[in-house]
């Protein structure tokens, strides 16, 4: 029973999303807005189970003084300060709770985006390398697009931004396409199977 | 129920807006000459008409939205202009919701076709018929990935992405998760999954524990193993790579739906040496990740993998629907750019959807 209740439920549900969308009328219009509520409200309760397994582990790394226990008390420290000024003063423009936000979470995350740019380069380093034909023709197109879309790459051959544009549009615009379609057949395919109920891993079946 | 008005150069009609759940007429109208503000009128029978909302120039169509149905209701349109006003004659229509939206028939039809041949080939299966999948490198390589962790004394690093359970990715990234954490049971090495959803981490852990338990190793599963990090996307890429650079894993499993994050933690996977094998059906981050790992499940085949690694054949039976309805779409596409080529769009008009 612990495993055929939900399966029950998913089938349900998964013919029912499927059918809202060719049937406009009530009681099928708004449901799939209604389910996706019923998601929000689940999630937001099981984000304080989130939280508590976050606390609980860095407590339990404190206590027992494991590797890098300093930072555990970084994050205990920040998480009470960030919900006690959101508490207490609230979350508006010009709240501490905003300050923290503003001038604390923001630049770090933006600090995290920022390192993409490093990565970028590293990774490309090492996939335009002209190994065999298949890496060259990367390398190639690469070095097209890349001074195509640049103005020294005018400058260079006035037709190279129309060849990166049409690297862009044809051949790259063709092959994410094929990936596209073949995703959606994919979803589909995988839809179907969790429906019917053959495909059962991720509730604990083979 | 179409009703058209024409007066002079000003022509309205009102028709129950289709394909809708009720409760809305649209009201359609052209005038030639410019006209500076129009005014629409409405009434029920027996009524007087009141003005319900006003159109600009611009405007060629208006949707009354408060219509009940089953009401007949009867529309004017008076436009003021530079000459005068030009009040139209009345016209009437009567709201009702629709049992179906026509202009998704083309959708019913291919859904029904693919999940057709998914069906037809499931139930071959079903029969005993062996079914032929080709070799998905990525897939091969699962349990020499974990092997190899294993062997290097490292733990298994798995990642099912940055959404939630109702992505669909996540859970096709949970699927694999269980395959690879019975093969870590089983070599007796330990899986460690931050999540960036509690959802996620709840599921997760409910998958590894019975993998662990399938694997009859129930003693060495750690539900600590997997936790919370954050919601925050470059919070949880900053967490996850603290924990790639001090844990040092042997094979990170980065199955999900992935955004600007994932080249952030592939690159420092590949910086700590781990083997890495990535799966995902977001187009525009495959090319990160086919650069900066050694396995890249390309979009269909990351949906396809727990049929593949199960080797059932039920779920074989379907991958071999979705090849089919793979080549019917092959066949249309050529067929429709061929025919655009020389001006026909039938095959366009007719797959479209609304």
């Amino acid at each position: 029973m612990k495993r055929q209740i939900p399966l029950i439920i998913t089938s349900i549900v998964g013919v029912v999303m499927v059918v809202q969308y060719f049937i406009p009328r009530q009681p099928f219009a708004g449901l799939f807005d209604t389910f996706n509520r019923w998601f929000l409200i689940i999630a937001v309760f099981a984000l304080l189970l989130g939280l508590m397994n976050l606390v609980r582990l860095h407590v339990q790394k404190l206590r027992r003084r494991k590797e890098g226990w300093g930072y555990s008390i970084i994050l205990l420290c920040g998480l009470v300060a960030t919900i006690l000024t959101g508490a207490v003063w609230g979350i508006g423009t010009g709240s501490p709770f905003d300050y923290i936000f503003v001038n604390m979470q923001q630049p770090m995350g933006a600090t995290m985006f920022a390192l993409l740019a490093f990565f970028i380069a590293s990774a490309s380093f090492r996939a335009f390398r002209a190994r065999n034909v298949d890496a060259t023709l990367l390398l190639i197109a690469a070095v097209v697009v890349m001074l195509g879309r640049v103005p020294i790459g005018s400058l260079i051959w006035n037709k190279l931004p129309t060849v990166a544009e049409w690297i862009m549009f044809y051949p790259n615009m063709a092959g994410q396409r094929a990936i596209m379609i073949g995703i959606a057949l994919g979803t589909v395919s995988y839809s179907l199977r969790v429906i019917l109920g053959i495909e059962r891993t991720y509730l604990g079946g083979e | 129920m179409l009703v058209l008005f024409i007066i002079g150069s000003l022509s309205i009609s009102a028709q129950d807006t289709p394909n809708d759940a009720g409760g809305s007429i649209t009201l359609g109208f052209s005038y030639t000459a410019p006209f500076v503000s129009g005014e629409v009128m409405r009434k029920e029978d027996g009524g007087e008409f009141e003005k319900i909302a006003t159109v600009s120039p611009s405007d060629t169509h208006w949707i009354d939205n408060s219509a009940k149905d089953g009401v007949k209701y009867y529309y004017q349109l008076i436009l003021t202009t530079e000459e005068g006003v030009v009040t139209s004659e009345p016209v009437s229509a009567v709201s009702s919701p629709q049992w179906f939206h026509r202009g998704r028939t083309v959708m019913l039809i291919m859904v029904i076709l693919i999940c057709g041949l998914i069906l037809f080939f499931i139930r071959q299966a079903r029969g005993g018929k062996e079914l032929y999948i080709r070799r998905i490198a990525g897939l091969e390589a699962v349990d020499d990935a974990v092997g190899r962790a294993t062997e290097l004394g490292r733990p298994v690093m798995f990642i099912a992405g940055i959404m939630d359970i109702d992505d669909l990715q996540t859970i096709a990234g949970l699927t694999i998760l269980r395959r690879v954490a019975k093969k870590t049971a089983e070599y007796e090495a330990q899986v460690l999954m931050p999540t960036s959803r509690s959802l996620v981490m709840t599921a997760a852990q409910e998958t590894v524990k019975e993998a662990y338990y399938d694997a009859g190793r129930p003693d060495i599963f750690n539900p600590d193993n997997v936790f919370y990090l954050t919601d925050d996307q470059f919070g949880f890429a900053a967490g996850c790579d603290g924990l790639m650079v001090r844990e040092k894993p042997g094979a990170i499993f980065l199955m999900g739906s992935f955004y600007a994050e994932s080249l952030i933690l592939a690159e420092t996977g590949h910086s700590v040496g781990a083997i890495q094998i990535a799966g995902t059906a977001m187009p525009s981050q495959l090319p990160f990740f086919v650069t900066a790992c050694d396995y890249t499940l390309i979009g269909e085949e990351f949906f396809a993998a727990s049929a593949y690694l199960s080797k059932d054949p039920l779920q074989l039976g379907s991958l071999k629907g979705q090849d089919w309805g793979k080549a019917i779409f092959l066949a249309l596409i050529l067929i429709g750019a061929v025919l655009s080529t020389f001006g026909i769009t039938v095959v366009k008009d007719l797959l479209m959807v609304q």
